[in-house]
């Protein structure tokens, strides 16, 4: 008798059960392989640091959403210093950058790459390549830099194109004698790279880094022992 | 001679396409002798003569990325969606999308070998792959397709001569042969889906001519990428394709050899063949 009961179950419920184990299984699928692509998505490189943004590029974050990896900005380019990255570049697939030891930013003053924006990843409200901020240069290489050897190549600070503001010489003393640093105003400095194409080093001792990475941030921790 | 006309004649659908497809990659390809090129961008956005295009599916994961809104990008994705809107969106797939000629070239070489094997997937992959493309974008706030969009990336690829996603175009490729019968464009592609759902309304459209002049061989279901969207016509059930999937690539066409089929813009309703209703009231 109870087996009977449970046959006649079996026989009014499968429609409903099979449209159940449809949807959950689709759910299933759909969930899973959202988790993956998105697991895949963040895994993709991050922007390096020696990866430069056109002039007038949104916050990373935003940029990423609102570049529509076009290459607008690329041809319009007079000096060919974009690339749009691929698959193996250390940027998102498709998005336009420069590295500054290889290629600078020319400072162009009509800013042809951020007009050519169809989107406003590059902002058409950017309208003085000196406001411009693509990073900022920071001198990393105290113990490298011929001018801390008491040299002075000074290269760096007589190729700038906003020379004596965005970088310039302080004199500093120490038991060497009197040393001429190049020291960035980071206010004025839009990151252009043009520095760090020219160190003369081998690898560049001043190099245009990510304002936040270059500058650090204020913030969190208490300043001082606490 | 005759027979070069013939050679002509029955390819005219498919050398038209090839024309069109190559002049497009050509016109952001080759230099001009005074500089600079006929049309600037890729395919995600462009610029012919001073008129702005956008790619309205590329835009809409932007838009889902939490983009703001820029206005040239906006009236290039107002000036592609209306064409396809009114033509017929899969147009872009079959005269527009270089990868048309990779898998084209992968039916070629299945057919030549005489490839039977295929892997059947549903025709529903590619809505879900775009739902998740959608989706993704939404959550990552990157553009998820645009990470491997084989579009772009064979662009990129032809113009700064990269290679590292040709193995992407090599993959599409051997899949295409070996593994489904057009495998990518009719059932992972999400762009085409894309452009499936935004044309359904085109009417731009294969269209059966006379009643009788079909005896029913079935050839250009056999050559038509999207079979389905054929099956209608032939069975004398429609006097037009309607579905959004056809490509309006004019395979059937080239195929048809009694000229029962043509290729023109109808603005009537459906079911209208020849003044006979095809399909009964009751």
């Amino acid at each position: 008798m109870a087996d009977k009961i449970s046959v006649a179950a079996e026989i009014a419920e499968p429609e409903r059960r099979k449209v159940f184990r449809k949807i959950f299984r689709q759910l299933g699928a759909a969930t899973v392989i959202t988790m993956f692509g998105k697991a895949v998505l963040d895994s993709r490189p991050a922007r390096a640091a020696n990866v430069l943004r056109p002039p007038g590029a949104l916050p990373e974050l935003e940029f990423n959403a609102a570049c529509i990896r076009c290459g607008l900005c690329v041809e319009a380019c007079p000096y060919d210093i974009l690339h749009l990255a691929s698959w193996s570049d250390p940027a998102p697939t498709g998005t336009p950058y420069f590295v500054g030891r290889n290629d600078p930013c020319r400072m162009c003053p009509d800013i042809p790459c951020a007009r050519a924006c169809p989107t406003g990843a590059l902002s058409p409200l950017l309208t003085d390549i000196k406001k411009a901020d693509m990073g900022v240069a920071v001198l990393v290489g105290h113990e490298t830099c011929l001018n801390y050897k008491g040299l002075t190549c000074s290269i760096c600070v007589r190729v700038c194109p906003i020379i004596g503001e965005a970088i310039s010489l302080k004199p500093i003393k120490n038991e060497r004698g009197v040393l001429q640093i190049p020291t960035v105003d980071s206010s004025k400095c839009t990151g252009c790279g043009t520095c760090e194409k020219h160190c003369v080093l081998s690898e560049a001792a001043i190099r245009v880094l990510p304002r936040e990475l270059g500058l650090g941030v204020e913030g969190a921790q208490s300043v001082g022992r606490w | 001679m005759r027979r070069l006309q013939a050679m002509l004649y029955r390819n005219r659908w498919l050398f038209s396409r090839r024309i069109i497809q190559l002049l497009i990659i050509a016109a952001f390809a080759v230099e001009l002798p005074a500089g600079g090129y006929f049309a600037q961008g890729n395919l995600s956005s462009s610029v012919w003569f001073g008129i702005g295009l956008t790619d309205p599916y590329i835009w809409l994961q932007s838009l889902f990325a939490g983009a703001p809104l820029g206005k040239a990008a906006l009236i290039g994705v107002a000036i592609v969606a209306v064409f396809y809107l009114l033509l017929g969106g899969r147009i872009y797939c079959s005269w527009v999308c270089p990868i048309n000629l990779v898998t084209d070239l992968s039916y070629w070489v299945r057919q030549k070998l005489n490839i039977k094997s295929n892997f059947t997937l549903s025709k529903n992959l590619r809505v879900a792959i775009l739902g998740l493309s959608l989706l993704l974008s939404l959550l990552s706030g990157t553009l998820a397709w645009e990470t491997i969009n084989p579009i772009t990336l064979f662009q990129r690829e032809l113009m700064w001569g990269s290679v590292a996603g040709a193995t992407v175009l090599a993959s599409i490729f051997l899949f295409d042969v070996f593994v489904t019968r057009r495998g990518w464009c009719s059932h992972i592609c999400p762009v085409g889906a894309f452009y499936s759902e935004l044309g359904r309304m085109g009417r731009l459209r294969v269209k059966a001519t006379q009643l009788g002049a079909c005896h029913g061989c079935a050839e250009c279901i056999k050559v038509c990428p999207e079979p389905h969207v054929l099956a209608p016509v032939v069975a004398k059930k429609a006097a037009f394709v309607t579905s959004g999937d056809c490509t309006r690539c004019g395979a059937c066409l080239d195929q048809c050899s009694t000229g029962a089929l043509a290729m023109n813009l109808s603005f009537k309703k459906q079911g209208e063949f020849k003044g006979i209703s095809v399909v009964s009231e009751h």
